[in-house]
Parts: C-alpha cells; structure tokens; sequence
C-alpha cells in the first residue's frame, strides 16, 4: 500500500462504497440534543460476572464482603476474559443468576451489592501519563485490569484485540463512531463531551500496536461530533497520526467489514480477522476507557446508555454504573408511556426485543429501546418468498438472502455454508426490506446455531472414534504381547515338564508324570482362554456404553461466544 | 416495570416499507390501462374475456387453498394478476369456456400444485395459455379485427360458443365487417406468411389486431415504466429482453431486410411487451441475481426472435418465457455473486 500523507481539512480523503445497505430514519434527534446525564446511584447493583466474549470472570468477593468502587470483584479467567469491578461501594448481599441482557432471557452469575450511597473509591492503579516511554505488553496487562471489552457491542477483551500478534503488524487503526443504528446517539454524545480523552485513549491504542495511522469513521448525520473530534486532534497535535473522516450515512456503515470497506476500500478476507490486512478496529467508547484506564487509572465501571423511542416520556442519554437496572435509566426518563409497546436492548436494527426492564446495564449495552406499536409494528404472519431480490439489493455482504433462507428452511446446512451463510453480519437489512415479512435474520441464526451444533457433533464423534480406534490397538497389542508369552512359556514348559517329569519318575515313574505335566498346560490353556473371553465381553459392554456416553461428555457448547463474535459490531 | 406485557419479537423492529400484496396491487393497478384498452379495441368479447378469466382464476386458487389448508390466499392478490394476464394474451374472440379451461389449467397446474405463491416454477398465466394452446390449436389462432363497430353492444360470434363446442368460423363475420385490408389479420402473420411489414408507428400505439391485450406496445411500455419507477418489478428484465429480441433480430434484417422483420417491428408486435414487462418481469419465475436477471432476459429475447423467424409459431414469447422460467434458478445458482471478502479460491455451488 502506497503511503498517503493526510492533514485534517486539507483535502477530500477518499472513500469507498460496500454493496447494499438502507437509509433509514434516523431518528437521532430524539435524544441526541441533551448532554448525557449522571444518573444516580442506584440503591442496588446487579453486575453479571460474564461480560464479555471468552470464559467468565470468578467472583472474588463472598457475601458479606464490603467493597469499594472500583474494586476487582470478578477474577478473569484464561486469556480471553476480562475482570468486572464493583461499580460503587457498598456490601455484596448475593452472588446467583439474575436475568441479565440476552436475547435468551436466561439469566446468569451475577454480583449483587447495595450500594452504601457514599461511593468510596478503592485505591487504584497509579495513572501512567507517560504512556509513550512504557512498553505496550504494560499497557495491554493495565487494559486488561481494567475490565475494558469492545463497547461497541461485541464485547470482545480489548487487551486481546490489541495484541494480534507478530506475523500481522496492525498498519492502521480505525475508530469507529459511525453509530449507523438508528435512535442510538451515546457515541455521538461521548464524541461531542469526551474527545479529548477518546483521542488520548486512539493515542495510546496507536503506541501499543505501533501503527502508523488512525482513521476516525464518523457518519454525517454527526456535524457536531465530527467538530468536535476534529478540534481535539488538532488540540492535541496529533493531525498527522490521526484523520477524522465524515463518511455517508448508510445503514450498516458502523458494522467492522463496511467501515473498512468505506475507509480504505478493502475487504477482511471471509472467515479472518481485520488484522490479516493490518487493519483494526475499535469503538470510540472503548478508546475513552483505554485513556480512562491508562491515565487515570480508572477500570471500566461506567457508559454512556441511549434510552430512546417514543415510548418513553423524555428520551435521552445517561451516564451510568455498569450494573444498574435499566428500569432505573427508564425511569429517569420520565417513565413508560401509554402506547409503549416494545422493550428493546440495543438499536432497531440488530437489537433483540426483552420481556422486562428488571436487567442491568452491562459493559456493552448501549441503548435502551422503548417503541410504540406505531414506530415497530407487527409486521403480521410471514408470507411466502416471492423472490423478488430485494433482500439480495440491500445485503451489505453481497449474499443472496432468499437462497440462504430457502435452505436455512429445508434445514440443507451444506447448501447454506455453500451460499456463505456464515459472512452474514445480522444486520437485518434483509428482514427489514423483505416484503413477506420473513424474519430472514432469525433463520440464518437458526442454521448458524445448527451449523455450530452439527460441527460440535461431529469433532465429539471423531474424538470418540479416535478413541475407539486408540482402544482396539491398545487390545491388540496387549493381545500379541500375551500370545509372545504365552509362546515363550509354552516353549518352556515342555522342557519345565520334562524336567518336573525326570523328577517325578525318578519318584513314581515317568509315565504318569509326563500325562500329568500336559493335562496342567492344556487346562491352563483352557483357562486362560475363558478369561480372555470374558475379558473381551466387558470390553465390548464398556465400549458400548462408552460410545452413547461421550456426545454427553463432549465439552460444553460454546455456541454463544461464536454468536456474537459473528455478529461483529455493528453500531 | 410497565403495567402491560411486552411483545417479544425478532429483530429488526422497525416498520416494514412494502408488503406482498401492496406488490401485487401495484401489479394489477399497472394493467388496469392495458385492460381498459383491450376493452375500447374488442369492445364487449374482451371485457368478458378478462373477467372469466379473472373470475375462474380466483375460484380455483381459493379452492386449492382451502383444499391444502392454506386458508384465503386471495388478499395477496397475486391470482387477481394471473387471470387478467391470462385474458390479455388470448384472442379478443376466443371462447369464453376455453378461457375459463385455461384459467383453471393455469392456477392448479401451474401454481397450486407446487405449493401456491412463491413456489409455482413457471409463469401460472402462460401455463394456463400453453395448455389451449395445444388443445384448441384453431381457436388460439384465430384473430378478429379491432375496432369492430358495434363492438361495444354485441361479441364476437366465437365468444359466447357452448362449452365442449367448437367456435363457429368468424371469417363470415370479419368479411361482414368491411374493413381495409390488414387489420383483420395480425402484424405477426402478415409479416410471417405474405412479408407485408405494417408500419410501426401503427404497431407501436396498438392500432392494429392481435391478442387481446397485446397491441399497444406504447401502453404496455407506459405501464410497465410506472411499475418500474415504483421499483416493483426489476428494470433490468424487461430491458434486457428488448435488447435479446432487438439484436437477435438485425442480423438477419440486415441480411434480408424484405423477408426478416425489422428489429423494432419485431420489438412492438406480438406478446414480446406483455411478455418483457410483465410476464418475463414476473419475480418468481425470474432469475434472482443481477447478472441472471439480464441472462435471462436476453435468452428470452433471443429465443423469441428464433422461434418467430425459424418455428412453425408466428409467436414465441409465451414458450421462450417458459423454459427461461425453468432454466432460473440454474442461472441463479452460475451467477452467484462475489460475498465480501470472498477468499480468491472461493467454493463453487453444487
């Protein structure tokens, strides 16, 4: 790639299209025109351990315990994981499974503390303001203490993004604020409040992956994000390291693979990560925790949540301790109105409808939706696919949805990989242009999860055939290691006997000595052979047993994680 | 916590822009001036002709959807388009009974059988035509001259035949009518069988005989350019369509331009504009995508041009849509598309 030397403003940085895509509405000014609100403590904090893309943190505290604000609570465990902190003081009353924000409505290990009003901070990490003398793997171990994930929904441990390893330099970082889902505006809001530390946070991201250049990717529905980000990289001097792009607005411009696409027109190779073309990409909220984190020491306890939609009286942004209820964030609002319909967690688009309001804010939520039946309406019984192509128009990942929901229907899981299933992002642009009103983005989820399991399935069946085949070779060769000394003690015995026989004969003659020596071997021959045969029989009902036991035993499923990493980041 | 319970439902959760039947409607909508037409050139036989096979068309899908348990499929209005399409492709004096055989041929063979909507492989309303078109070979062609005075107070003698009957021959009653010269017979089989060309400007506006609803190509185009501009049928179909038939057809006129038809003449006679802007257009039948949508076309086109110039058929596009409609969903499956960072030694489709 040929070097491009940029300034701010100096020119017209070129731009890229991907395919497809909606304008919608954007219906950003209903909550984007007030600054972002402190919201109050609430009395009780529910903090799930899990977070975070990987293996859950471990709580721990025990209840009981008293706590400070900031404090590590939940230990993380293995590479990819993340801590989670206590978001306030106060006493830790329970640890079990609350509901916690999943389109499942399962629940899950939480923290559970009430607050004692007075926010005590827990003595932190000492702030490292010189970040640019300090080695990165120093500054990946304090992101990871910090409990920073990707915010812009995937929640992937930022620590792990930023360490993509040697053979892939990252050459370019790119932020994305895009925010292209409609009603979501917290991005927007931290762009316009925070860019100073958003463009601290892109400063140190840039140190630790030694890359050359940032671009920021906003969409023009922004003007005063843009403003601001642009005035702050200036302030900071940093024009020639990082370039505040204005890009289109085109739904889904803020997923990973578009925004790539739009900046630098390239495209991630499927089934690969960003970092393969030496591209990265984090959100502006996570950067803003990266700079919280590094110099000031801060962990990542609190975000900016979008509530909007007109089923809440005064929609707006809020900043809030992780852990709070979302009732709590909708209550600020002034509260449900008459005709609110629909509760959704995260944007229109790609956000999954809740049954209550009683789940906390987590690291990676970012709006709470409150629709009326006028703005999402029951699109009614699905009609059959008249193929009309639309849904292939729109697809930003240039797939042919209605094949890939024929397929997905007749549960043909090798045609829907056959037809790239697994590049779809779950953007909905599909479902949402589909005149039968199919809910296209279900099926694909339906036969990704499907497609895992069946995978699943057939790496338990492969381990248990190795195994198997591991046994019979075992049996074998303990087999012929028997037969050898079964030969070599048969071989022996005759002369043993003839010995034994001598000696007998010299006592009571030598004739019923020899029978008696060859009526012991043969009966011991007899006897061996009875034991082997029932050995062989338990073996058999062991291996039976084995093989309807070990699907069961496989390690548990992990279809969750893939779910999301899959569904990418889309904001 | 909100008094009420929650829908949960599945993303997206905005409102949806278009439904099937608003499709649909804008469909029929688009051909109610192509019928209105039909009515004023044929008179009282097409109006007839239009609402038997209308009529019949909605009868038969409402008992094959009650029969396989899919309740009222009528509000889609999808049928409502395959009996009116059915009627402008017939005779303007073609037997009302035959109509109405066509019709039911049509919905249950064509469409009900395969599952209903979305599921008929070929186009329902030229299923229906091609079965007359092999059992009534006579009556399928036997075309009567427009603006017939009289036509709006009596039909045509062939219209009102018994069922089970054969038409009564309306070469007495054309001879009756005392007209000039071409207008009795169609532009297709002057052109075919005595090499006289009529003017295109005539063929264009539809002053002239033919199917029912098949003479104005200027209407048609109208239509069908509304349609378009609505964004309820792909533009590239039909275009592609005109430009199979157009190039198929200049080679050949430029080799013999008094025997071959000329490719405008070839474009705005017969059913080529029906059948490119509102048969071959059809979506279900149709290649789903862009680059099958214009190999489709063209093969259409083509194909048309091949069967008037060298078939025993003066017309060619109700069989060249029929095998195109078969041969679309392998042209869909050839013409993949390239995904997003499709790796270069990308899977092919089995």
């Amino acid at each position: 790639m040929n070097f491009i030397p940029f300034h701010a403003g100096s020119r017209q940085r070129k731009l890229w299209q991907f395919h497809g895509g909606l304008h919608l509405p954007d219906e950003k000014t209903l909550s984007n025109t007030e600054p972002a609100a402190p919201l109050p403590l609430p009395s009780q904090l529910v903090i799930p351990l899990q977070q975070h893309i990987g293996t859950p943190a471990r709580a721990c505290v025990a209840v009981g315990d008293r706590v400070r604000t900031g404090q590590v609570i939940g230990e993380p465990q293995g590479p990819v994981s993340a801590p989670v902190h206590a978001s306030t003081s106060g006493v830790v009353t329970a640890i079990e499974p609350r509901a916690v924000p999943h389109p499942s409505g399962l629940q899950a290990p939480c923290v559970i503390i009430d607050a004692d009003g007075l926010d005590q901070w827990a003595e932190l990490p000492p702030p490292i303001p010189a970040f640019k003398q300090t080695a990165a793997d120093d500054l990946r171990q304090r992101i990871r203490q910090s409990g920073i994930v990707g915010m812009g929904g995937a929640s992937f441990p930022a620590d792990v993004k930023l360490a993509p390893g040697g053979e892939h330099p990252v050459e370019t970082l790119i932020i994305n604020g895009a925010e292209c889902e409609p009603y979501i505006t917290c991005d927007d809001r931290l762009m316009r409040e925070h860019a100073a530390d958003i463009i601290d946070g892109v400063h140190i991201m840039l140190h630790i992956l030694d890359a050359r250049r940032c671009l920021v990717g906003i969409e023009d529905n922004k003007p005063e994000a843009i403003a601001a980000m642009r005035q702050a990289v200036s302030a900071a001097g940093l024009e020639r390291l990082i370039e505040v792009v204005c890009i289109p607005t085109l739904y889904p411009s803020g997923g990973e693979k578009q925004l790539i696409r739009i900046l630098t027109g390239k495209e991630v190779p499927s089934h690969d990560i960003p970092a393969r073309i030496g591209l990265l990409v984090q959100n502006v909220g996570t950067a803003m925790a990266v700079a919280d984190a590094v110099l000031r020491g801060r962990p990542l306890i609190e975000r900016l949540v979008t509530v909007s939609g007109r089923g809440v009286a005064h929609p707006r942004n809020f900043r809030v301790r992780i852990g709070t209820p979302a009732a709590a964030l909708v209550a600020a609002s002034g509260g449900y109105r008459p005709d609110q319909a629909r509760l959704v967690i995260g944007g229109p688009m790609m956000g999954y409808a809740v049954e209550s309001d009683a789940i906390p804010v987590t690291k990676s939520l970012n709006c709470v939706l409150a629709l009326t039946s006028a703005e999402s309406p029951d699109p009614g019984p699905a009609q059959p696919c008249i193929r009309c192509g639309r849904c292939a128009e729109v697809c930003p990942a240039r797939l042919l949805p209605q094949q890939l929901y024929w397929h997905a229907r007749a549960k043909d899981l090798d045609k829907v990989q056959d037809y790239n299933l697994f590049d779809c992002i779950e953007c909905g642009c599909c479902a949402l242009v589909c005149p039968s009103h199919i809910p296209l983005v279900q099926y694909y989820r339906y036969a990704k999860t499907e497609s895992w399991a069946r995978e699943r399935e057939k790496q338990a069946a492969e381990h248990a055939r190795q195994r198997h085949a591991a046994r019979e070779a075992r049996l074998q060769r303990l087999e012929r290691e028997r037969q050898a000394r079964l030969r070599q003690k048969k071989a022996a015995a005759p002369a043993k006997a003839t010995a034994a026989g001598a000696k007998a004969g010299a006592r009571t003659g030598a004739k019923t000595g020899a029978v008696a020596g060859t009526k012991t071997a043969s009966q011991h021959a007899d006897r061996q052979a009875a034991i082997e045969a029932a050995r062989k029989r338990a073996a058999e009902r062991r291996q039976a047993k084995a093989a309807t036991a070990d699907p069961a035993a496989s390690p548990p499923p992990t279809a969750n994680a893939g779910q999301e990493t899959n569904a990418g980041e889309t904001r | 916590m909100p008094a009420k319970p929650i829908e949960i439902r599945t993303s997206p959760h905005l409102k949806r822009a278009m439904s099937v039947d608003r499709i649909m409607r804008s469909v029929v909508i688009a051909l109610l001036p192509i019928c209105a037409f039909s009515i004023y050139q044929f008179g009282l036989s097409a109006l007839l002709l239009i609402l038997t096979t209308t009529a019949v068309a909605m009868a038969t899908e409402w008992l094959f959807a009650r029969l396989s348990g899919q309740g009222n499929t009528l509000t889609d209005w999808s049928v409502v388009i395959t009996g009116i399409l059915l009627a402008l492709t017939l005779p303007p004096g073609f037997p009302l009974w035959m109509a109405a055989v066509a019709a039911f041929v049509g919905v249950a063979l064509g469409k009900a059988l395969f599952g209903g909507l979305g599921f008929n492989v070929m186009n329902a309303a030229l299923v229906g035509r091609a079965f007359v078109q092999a059992a009534f070979p006579v009556a399928i062609t036997t075309w009567t001259p427009a603006f017939a005075p009289g036509r709006f107070t009596e039909v045509i003698p062939s219209t009102l035949t018994m069922p089970f009957m054969q038409p009564v021959p309306v070469a007495d009653w054309i001879a009756g009518l005392q007209l000039d010269a071409w207008s009795g017979a169609t532009p297709l089989a002057l052109q075919k069988f005595q090499q006289i060309e009529p003017p295109v400007t005539e063929v264009f506006t539809g002053m002239i005989a033919g199917s029912a609803g098949e003479t104005s190509a200027l209407l048609i185009l109208l239509c069908g350019l509304w349609l378009a501009f609505k964004r309820v049928l792909d533009w590239r179909i039909p275009v592609a369509v005109m430009a199979g038939a157009a190039l198929t057809a200049l080679p050949f006129w430029l080799l013999d331009s008094s025997a071959n038809p000329s490719p405008g003449f070839v474009l705005f006679t017969g059913g080529l504009m029906l059948g490119a802007w509102f048969m071959a257009s059809d979506l279900v039948g149709s290649p789903v995508t862009v680059s099958g949508m214009v190999i489709y076309g063209v093969f259409i086109g083509a194909l048309t041009v091949i069967i008037r110039l060298f078939g025993g058929l003066v017309e060619g596009v109700m069989y060249a849509i029929l095998l195109a409609n078969a041969a679309a969903p392998l042209i869909s499956s050839w013409t993949q598309p390239k995904v997003y960072g499709a790796v270069k030694q990308s899977r092919k489709v089995k």
